[in-house]
């Protein structure tokens, strides 16, 4: 865990109305490494898409590993963001948490590696992805791709300092 | 500003302990983060918040080395080291509970590791969801089977700013 003087809110913000997507924009470039904690709510169906500066090209994959209490599974997307296991049986109510480790945001040679988890009550996942770019990072999105992010949803973004 | 502050933490004196309490929980920060290194009579680990066993769900996706599998199980939060496992070692775990004053259902996720120094040692990542809009004042964590936590167990209590 980071000391708690390097892991910096950059912003925050809960919804009042559905919305279908999140933006942080304009993410300051002096930190190492990002850290995206999100709790929601939505209905069965939500595809989730994690996009980095409005990329959505099929420039992303995700290779997951989860667990629906009955069994353990893995799987991987090819697509146009860091895509976490489609959700099934999830709750409208604001308890699904989607967290995501996203390294070395700022630098311009390597392509962008994330780890996170997306856990709600039908569901515990843990997954790595990859963004196909070097462009340092300057916004993060999520989207979803079917249903909306409930009212009462919150989104965090924070930077985490190197020593 | 430092926004991850540790609240409380215990250490398990020489007589063992049967449940770690965090009790008067300050309402003052967003989320909450919990940091255990332990060893119990029984590795397996529950929680309950402020006292309340109804209502509790988890999933849970475990790997023992050799195999994986998933389940579900009331307040199932990970697993510890084990009196019956080597010496000296003591298992990691790492709680995270967003939004717990909100007027919402509770959720947290979890990470668990064994440590045993042998060939085999389990690890488990947990879905919880308490169905309770109550805050969280109150924090129990226990073995199952009326277990006791051993000497030198510790667990630190974290709050998170977003702001």
């Amino acid at each position: 865990m980071p000391l708690s003087s390097t892991m910096i809110p950059i912003a925050t913000q809960t919804l009042t109305v559905n919305a279908g997507t999140i933006t942080f924009s304009s993410i300051p470039q002096n930190y190492t490494d990002l850290v995206l904690v999100s709790v929601f709510g939505a209905s069965v169906g939500m595809d989730i898409h994690v996009r980095f500066n409005g990329d959505n090209n099929n420039n992303y994959s995700t290779n997951r590993l989860f667990g629906n209490g009955s069994a353990a599974y893995v799987s991987r997307a090819d697509d146009s963001g860091i895509q976490p296991r489609t959700s099934v049986n999830q709750a409208a109510t604001v308890t699904t948490i989607l967290k995501e480790n996203i390294m070395n945001y700022t630098n311009t040679t390597i392509y962008k590696p994330v780890i996170g988890r997306y856990d709600y009550s039908g569901q515990v996942e843990t997954h790595a992805g990859l963004w196909r770019s070097t462009a340092a990072i300057t916004s993060v999105s999520m989207v979803s791709l079917g249903q909306a992010f409930v009212t009462g949803s919150t989104f965090t973004i924070y930077g985490i300092k190197a020593a | 500003m430092a926004n991850i502050i540790p609240i409380s933490t215990v250490t398990v004196g020489s007589g063992g302990l049967a449940t770690i309490q965090f009790i008067g929980i300050p309402q003052t920060y967003t989320d909450l983060e919990i940091k255990l290194s332990g060893r119990a009579s029984n590795p397996y680990i529950d929680i309950t918040f402020n006292g309340n066993t109804s209502n509790r769900s988890s999933r849970y996706l475990y790997s023992t080395g050799s195999s994986v599998g998933s389940g579900t199980q009331a307040g199932f939060l990970g697993i510890e080291s084990s009196t019956s496992n080597t010496s000296n070692t003591f298992g990691s775990m790492s709680i995270y509970i967003p939004n717990y004053g909100s007027t919402n259902n509770k959720s947290f996720s979890a990470d668990s590791v064994q440590e045993t120094n042998s060939t085999s040692a389990e690890m488990h990542l947990v879905s919880g969801l308490w169905s309770n809009t109550s805050p969280i004042s109150s924090i129990e964590i226990y073995p199952e089977g009326s277990g006791t936590f051993s000497q030198y167990t510790t667990a630190t209590l974290y709050g998170i700013r977003k702001y």
